[in-house]
């Protein structure tokens, strides 16, 4: 069984400090759901007000259509993995997975088969015995998986379960994730600060910042059609040019930017553009949407100095410094057995058609933008 | 790893003079200060009550008589044992082991509710107020019970108008008052092991537990309890030989007919002269205590290790 997951205007607060604002998100029944935001942003709060260890200062919280003000975490369908995953240190492994269980009553011999059902799902059949501290990372990651899993819960809600482990695990596991997902086939809301994460694994992801959902799509809507300058500047990584805005065509905008004229599309919010004549804005380009112009007739082109170049087997990542931008910009070519065919040093044209561009009314960046 | 080795690392890590300084210390701690008073106590206990002049004559021999006269007094005739001083002994244990549940049950929820619940003012001003009483001295606050048990003390004058009595009830010779006291004197030893152990159990876990649905009694026992086990028993250890072992409150605060193991001690070392059987009857009491921490322990599967944790 899985339940839609729907906020109505939420608000969480702590005394003055606000740490979610105006929260208004529906979580379709066996949805993989992201949350994705830098670290403080109010990812676990939020994750905490749908298991229902704090209520909202304000707007109300459905699962499954059901409202759940006023009922309790142990009530509520759903089953939280902690950040730290918070196993039982002093229960054998079976014994914390088929916790939820013996709270129900089931007797012990019940609880010990499916516990060694759930075993098997994770694939750490037989492990039944052993104590927590004796599992790898990222066993006791799955561990906890199957004691959240035990409860049968119809929403699934994970804070941060891959960030301790190593990358190489982190990659793994990602995709083990994604197919217990898909074979229980329950609801799971993910929190993440790491954007490949969410990309990878979610169907729809929300975007947050300081409290706030700046944007919520599929992975692909929020990488190639950001909202805010926060989600473009902090979802994959992002040239930055800053300009004012000299006209708009359609879902067009000419920037007048620090480095030339550039013309760029803009994403559509309930069907109108963000931006008019005269505003301040930002273009972002990504790295992959540069090129070198080599004599072709780009309508958009700038010009550069390669600072510094590195391969990467599968791609070269190119450095470029521009004189009147105040950061260095990069480009990332994909190796197609050319030479890349300029030097260190000399000085490049680029150029991007409009619709690799994205005209964004200017606003927050990620930190390091 | 071999103790000369050790010894050598230990050298290293803390220089000569800390080392000597701490090794000193320590075995000054351990010998001078505990084994060998014990020892003296042993070596007492074994010998026959002789005036000075006798003592190192030839009359100066090894005896069990004191611990016979525990068990079977003065008495000739055989099978009959010593009731008075054995009944005391029980009773004591008993009514130290029933302070220490008492103490358990009332500490937990205090300690439970420092470590987890409170923050900032609340739980400082709680540990203050727990702390200050016993800045106050011993015998100053075992009169204050007395005073405070009295027929006509606070208690009785608040029962009486609360309706509850209508004359005032002995608290004193129904050992109430030393019951109350005992249980009082020692509490600090057996709230703050409790904290410890529970202050550092994760939060998460406890929420964790709540959030598959666990009952609060069966969070206390199946995540909190299990975790807190080293600290229960480390404050139970403290509490219960310290309040067999306890004098003060006893002399103070029980009543004329009831007496608690360590006053016959104290008679024995005191008016009653006899050191030999003063100290063969402290033996047998740190003996006794000894072996039913030990045994206890056994039963709730802690080891000595984790007490000290
Ligand atoms: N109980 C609380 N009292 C006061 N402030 C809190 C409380 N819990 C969280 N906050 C604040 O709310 C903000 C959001 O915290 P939260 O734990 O939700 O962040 P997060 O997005 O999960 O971050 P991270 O990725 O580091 O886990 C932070 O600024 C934090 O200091
Ligand atoms: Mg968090």
């Amino acid at each position: 069984m899985s339940a839609d997951v729907e906020l109505n205007d939420v608000w969480i607060k702590f005394g003055d400090f606000v740490a979610a604002r105006d929260v208004n998100i529906t979580i379709e029944g066996g949805e993989f759901f992201s949350f994705l935001g830098p670290s403080g942003c109010g990812k676990t709060t939020l994750l905490r007000a749908v298991s229902g260890f704090l209520e909202p200062s304000q707007g109300t919280i459905k699962i499954g259509g059901q409202n759940m003000a006023g009922i309790g975490p142990n009530k509520r369908p759903t089953a939280l993995i902690f950040q730290n995953l918070a196993l039982f240190p002093l229960m054998a492994v079976w014994e914390n997975i088929a916790f939820a269980l013996e709270v129900r009553g089931m007797g012990k011999a019940a609880r010990r088969k499916k516990a060694d059902e759930l075993l098997e799902l994770i694939a750490l059949p037989g492990q039944g015995d052993k104590l927590v501290h004796e599992l790898s990372g990222g066993q006791k990651q799955r561990v906890a998986i199957a004691r959240a899993l035990a409860a049968e819960p119809e929403v699934l809600l994970l804070d941060e379960p891959l960030s301790a482990l190593d990358l190489k695990l982190r990659q793994h596991m990602r995709t083990e994730l994604r197919a217990i997902q898909q074979r229980v086939g329950i609801t799971f809301i993910y929190i993440t600060h790491d954007q490949g994460e969410a990309l990878t694994m979610s169907d729809q992801v929300a975007v947050m910042r300081e409290g706030i959902i700046e944007q919520v799509g599929d992975g692909n809507n929020i990488y190639d059609h950001p909202a805010t300058s926060f989600v473009a500047s902090f979802v994959g990584e992002n040239n930055l040019f800053r300009g004012r805005i000299t006209g708009i065509d359609g879902d067009y905008a000419m920037v007048d930017t620090n480095v030339g004229p550039l013309k760029a599309r803009m994403t559509k919010t309930n069907g109108e553009v963000p931006l008019k004549f005269n505003d301040d804005a930002f273009v972002f380009v990504r790295p992959e949407s540069l090129k070198f112009a080599n004599g072709v007739n780009y309508e958009n082109t700038v010009r550069a100095r390669i600072a510094h170049q590195e391969f990467e087997g599968h791609f070269w990542q190119v450095y470029l410094d521009v004189a009147q931008a105040e950061k260095r910009i990069s480009m990332s070519l994909v190796n197609d057995g050319q030479e890349l065919g300029h030097e260190t040093g000399s000085e490049v044209t680029l150029g991007f058609t409009p619709d690799l561009a994205v005209a964004l009314p200017e606003g927050p960046l990620a930190a390091g933008e | 790893m071999n103790p000369s080795l050790a010894l050598q690392r230990f050298f290293l890590k803390n220089g000569m003079a800390l080392g000597i300084f701490l090794l000193v210390a320590v075995a000054f701690w351990m010998f001078i200060l505990i084994i060998l008073p014990q020892l003296f106590m042993v070596d007492f206990s074994l010998s026959k009550n002789l005036p000075p002049a006798e003592i190192g004559g030839p009359k100066d021999v090894l005896t069990f008589e004191h611990y016979k006269f525990m068990l079977y007094g003065s008495a000739k005739e055989a099978g009959s044992f010593n009731t008075v001083d054995l009944g005391v002994f029980m009773r004591t244990l008993l009514a130290a082991f029933f302070v220490t549940i008492f103490d358990l049950v009332l500490c937990y929820p205090i300690a439970y509710y420092l470590a987890q619940v409170a923050h900032g003012g609340w739980g400082r001003l709680m540990v203050l107020s727990l702390i200050v009483p016993f800045w106050v001295n011993e015998i100053l606050r075992a009169f204050a019970f007395r005073i405070m048990f009295g027929s006509a003390g606070v208690i009785n004058t608040f029962l009486i108008w609360a309706g509850i009595l209508d004359q005032p009830y002995d608290f004193i010779p129904n050992n109430v008052a030393l019951y109350a006291g005992l249980g009082y004197a020692f509490i600090l030893l057996m709230i703050f092991p409790l904290y410890n152990a529970i202050e550092s159990l994760d939060k998460n876990q406890i929420e964790a537990a709540r959030d598959m649905g666990a009952s609060w009694l069966r969070i206390h026992w199946r995540v909190v309890i299990p975790f807190a086990k080293p600290g229960i028993s480390s404050g139970c250890t403290m509490v219960f030989m310290l309040t067999a072992g306890a004098l003060a409150a006893p002399q103070i605060l029980g009543g004329p007919s009831s007496l608690w193991f360590t006053q016959i001690i104290y008679q024995w070392f005191n008016t009653g002269g006899n050191w030999p059987r003063g100290s063969a009857y402290a033996i047998i009491l740190l003996v006794s205590t000894i072996l039913i921490v030990l045994l206890v322990m056994k039963i709730f599967k802690v080891k000595l290790g984790e007490i000290a944790k």
